[in-house]
């Protein structure tokens, strides 16, 4: 077990050694390897930042992306933007992150033009508590362009969805825009653990919160929803692009911490016939991507706290944003948008607080990484 | 006033400014290049520092010192770098923003020349990379030493025959741009400032500072978390992180975003250059968007260079425009967690330090002033202390103790960040 479990540190001690072994022995063949590694060191340590400011660039991007893509018919581009985690407890008790939700509110206001809509990734309160929600929802009105909602774990687990479903409707619903055909999934069910042990719906939201209790079964989108979708896509093409938004992602990264969606390969098997998919998911609270045969998955950053990167799973697309600035509240925490090009697929820009924003085109994914390569953020670790 | 504990010094230093003969003269104390034994002098440090394409000779920095005096550089023979740099006042101008030629004044206070070979890029937005391109801003803008290209200054160098052996000398009689800027810096790499009280304090002497500054040594690693930016340690003691913040100081006058649209269209018109950058820093109201007309990266708005802290009682006023007087008006700013505004640097909290404990900050500042400021730094503490009795006009009680925010309504766009203030004081906890 504790050979497996290898902490952030241990990796870059070992990955270290890696190159510097390389470097002792430099044959021809090794040397090459060792330059090539390097070469990905500079890229990682972000010495070529993205050049962009991205209020303008935002829309002068969407204008481009009509020229090259050859998409699906009756695709036409739109960009929407994103706030994901902000965890917010009421304002009397804390209010760093609901300070941090309405610097994001400020953020897709500011964007010009406006975003077709903005996602919200879940857990938009901390405890679940009603007034909690109520207080998010004032502070998500504050917002220029339409909401679409979806619900996180610390949103559901207090009094199983039903203030937040009196607030925004359904959890899971789609809908079309401009060509794509957009799911919303409520992928944060749970076994009940609670009636047994006779718990408050505090107790079972503290640990449901708390992520890492054995006693609490992995998030699962459920075999009702699982029939849902798939009468949902019975009437959809599959040429038709899909935009599935899910709080968890929707693959296994780290069991342990439920970064995980039990059910995630049913649903996958679900959307397996077309030919585009992209997933934006919440739950993970940093840069995180990944390609698993026609999915691309992208992780939506927080704006409350980062999480670090677990011990393991972490897909090898990924770019690592790194550790955040212990002493700025701000580092590593984020909203963004995503420019969806003609042909469905989705350009991700995370939009970092306290450094530069990363822009992650959908081509670096679909190439399984070959073209493409988003720099890391600057400052990259502490 | 000052004159009183420093008369030769003052005296050599006005004449020096007064004298354009003065050049070949030997160079006043404060003037001098400093010695390498200080205590707390960062040797290490010092040999990554020098550029291996400029090596420091006495030679070269005795051509870089007269230069530096010499106000026959500036358009109308006026100005120097002294003017804005002068040794007596710690090699700053102590004026909120500088006059150049014509009497004009930019929007930006000048920073120190000691111990600015330290930095690992130049001016308060690091719109230069090293001292040698740093030069080339103030040589040429219109309301500092006013010349219209390089070429004038060379030309100008060139008609001056005392330089003549100079430059033979040190660059073989080649009379260039590069090599007058090489010999500048070579002469500013002198100036370092260390062996204060506090290096003699870290090197083990516990007598060096009093009992209030070791509190608020304290409290500056503790509650007070300057040293998340103005960090201290042995290899690198300039209290500095070298990194760029927006703590808020321009949110006060500057529109951001309007303002930030505008410098994107005039910098992608007009090329984006050293020179561009420098007119738009010293003379437009773009200003105030600091290290974002260098990077233009939307988190660089309003951001400003973290300035180390060494002599900081010599050179008053502070911030980026000098707008602040006192070492009081700066803590009350960070005590309330800064100006708020939407690039707000995420280190900016309100601190809820109390009157004594600002005091006791103060104290352990007034410790970073090398010996031979030491007379005019308690001047001017004493001063900054009178004032800060009747003026406080950055104090605010309620914002510094969290209290502001919990009343009802949002207290600005984005309300108040207020951690618990009921953490035990850092200070009584360790520090001596």
């Amino acid at each position: 077990m504790a050979a497996r479990h290898k902490s952030v540190e241990t990796k870059y001690m070992e990955d270290r050694d890696k190159v510097l072994r390389g470097l002792r022995r430099l044959d021809r063949r090794t040397f090459l390897k060792v330059l090539g590694a390097s070469a990905g060191a500079v890229m990682a340590k972000g010495l070529m930042p993205p050049q962009t400011f991205q209020l303008v660039n935002v829309a002068d991007a969407s204008v481009d992306k009509n020229a090259s893509a050859t998409g699906a018919p009756g695709t036409a581009p739109f960009t929407f933007a994103y706030i994901s985690d902000t965890h917010m407890y009421v304002r009397t008790l804390n209010q760093r992150f609901v300070k941090g939700a309405v610097k994001a509110v400020e953020d897709v206001n500011a964007l010009d033009p406006q975003p077709d809509f903005v996602l919200f990734g879940g857990d938009l309160a901390q405890t679940g508590r009603p007034d909690e929600l109520e207080q998010g929802k004032g502070v998500l009105s504050m917002l220029k362009a339409p909401v679409k909602m979806m619900v996180g774990e610390h949103d559901w687990f207090y009094d199983m969805g039903e203030k937040w479903q009196e607030l925004f409707g359904p959890p899971n619903y789609s809908f079309d825009w401009k060509g794509v055909h957009v799911i919303v999934l409520m992928s944060v069910h749970e076994k009940d653990f609670w009636t047994a042990r006779k718990l408050t719906p505090a107790e079972r939201m503290d640990i449901v919160a708390g992520l890492d209790n054995p006693i609490q079964s992995r998030f699962e989108v459920g075999d009702k929803q699982r029939e849902w979708l798939r009468g949902d896509l019975a009437k959809v093409p599959a040429t038709t692009p899909l935009l599935v938004f899910s709080h968890s992602p929707l693959y296994k990264y780290y069991r342990n911490w439920n970064f995980w969606t039990e059910d995630a390969d049913q649903v996958q098997a679900l959307l397996k016939p077309y030919r585009n998919v992209t997933v934006i998911h919440g739950h993970t609270h940093q840069m995180l991507f990944n390609q698993i045969d026609n999915i691309s998955f992208y992780g939506m950053l927080s704006t409350a706290w980062p999480w670090p990167y677990a011990p393991q799973g972490l897909p090898p697309l990924t770019v690592q944003m790194n550790r955040a600035d212990p002493y700025d509240q701000l580092d590593g925490l984020g909203d963004g948008q995503v420019d969806v090009n003609k042909d469905g697929l989705a350009d991700m820009v995370y939009n970092l607080w306290d450094r530069n924003p990363v822009t992650v085109p959908a081509q670096y994914l679909r190439s399984r990484g070959n073209v493409d390569r988003p720099p890391a953020p600057q400052f990259a670790s502490y | 006033m000052r004159a009183r504990l420093f008369t030769p010094a003052i005296l050599c230093a006005v004449a020096i400014t007064l004298m354009t003969t003065a050049w070949a003269q030997a160079p006043a104390p404060l003037a001098a290049p400093k010695a390498q034994n200080q205590i707390g002098f960062p040797a290490k440090l010092y040999s990554w520092v020098i550029p291996p394409d400029n090596p420091q000779t006495p030679a070269k920095v005795e051509l870089g010192r007269k230069l530096f005096f010499d106000d026959r550089l500036s358009a109308d023979g006026t100005v120097s770098c002294d003017q804005c740099h002068a040794p007596a006042k710690g090699f700053t101008d102590q004026l909120p923003a500088s006059m150049g030629i014509h009497h004009a004044f930019g929007q930006r206070n000048a920073p120190t020349v000691l111990n600015a070979l330290f930095n690992t890029l130049q001016f308060w937005d690091g719109r230069a990379p090293t001292l040698e391109k740093q030069i080339e801003g103030p040589i040429l803008n219109p309301v500092e030493m006013g010349n219209k290209s390089f070429d004038d200054v060379v030309a100008k160098v060139k008609a001056f025959p005392e330089y003549q052996q100079s430059f033979q000398t040190v660059f073989n009689g080649a009379i260039t741009m590069d090599n007058i800027e090489k010999a500048i810096a070579a002469y500013e790499r002198t100036q370092t400032a260390f062996d204060t009280p506090f290096d003699r304090f870290m090197a083990g002497d516990q007598k060096a500072i009093n009992a209030s500054a070791k509190r608020g040594w304290s409290l500056f690693n503790g509650k007070g978390r300057c040293m998340s930016c103005h960090g201290w340690n042995p290899t690198q003691p300039l209290f500095t992180d070298n990194r760029f913040h927006n703590i808020g100081v321009s949110a006060h006058k500057s529109d951001f975003v309007p303002l930030a649209r505008k410098a994107l269209v005039l910098t992608s018109q007009g090329g984006g250059g050293l020179q561009q950058l420098d007119q738009l820093a010293i003379q437009s109201d773009m200003s105030g968007l600091g290290r974002f007309l260098v990077t233009k990266q939307p988190h660089d708005i309003g951001g400003f260079r973290t300035m180390g802290l060494r002599n900081l009682l010599v050179t008053e006023p502070y911030f980026h425009d000098g707008s602040q007087q006192t070492l009081w008006d700066v803590l009350d700013h960070y005590n309330k967690g800064g100006v708020q505004n939407p690039y707000l640097d995420g280190g900016l909290l309100p601190l809820g330090l109390s009157e004594s404990e600002e005091d006791d900050v103060i104290a352990f500042l007034a410790t970073l002033t090398s010996p031979e400021y030491a007379g005019v730094s308690n001047e001017e503490l004493e001063k900054q202390r009178a004032r800060s009795k009747t003026d406080r006009p950055q104090r605010d009680e309620a914002a510094a103790m969290g209290r502001a925010g919990l009343g009802p309504g949002f207290k600005g766009p984005f309300g108040d960040m207020t951690p618990a203030q009921n953490e035990e004081n850092p200070a009584s906890l360790g520090g001596n």
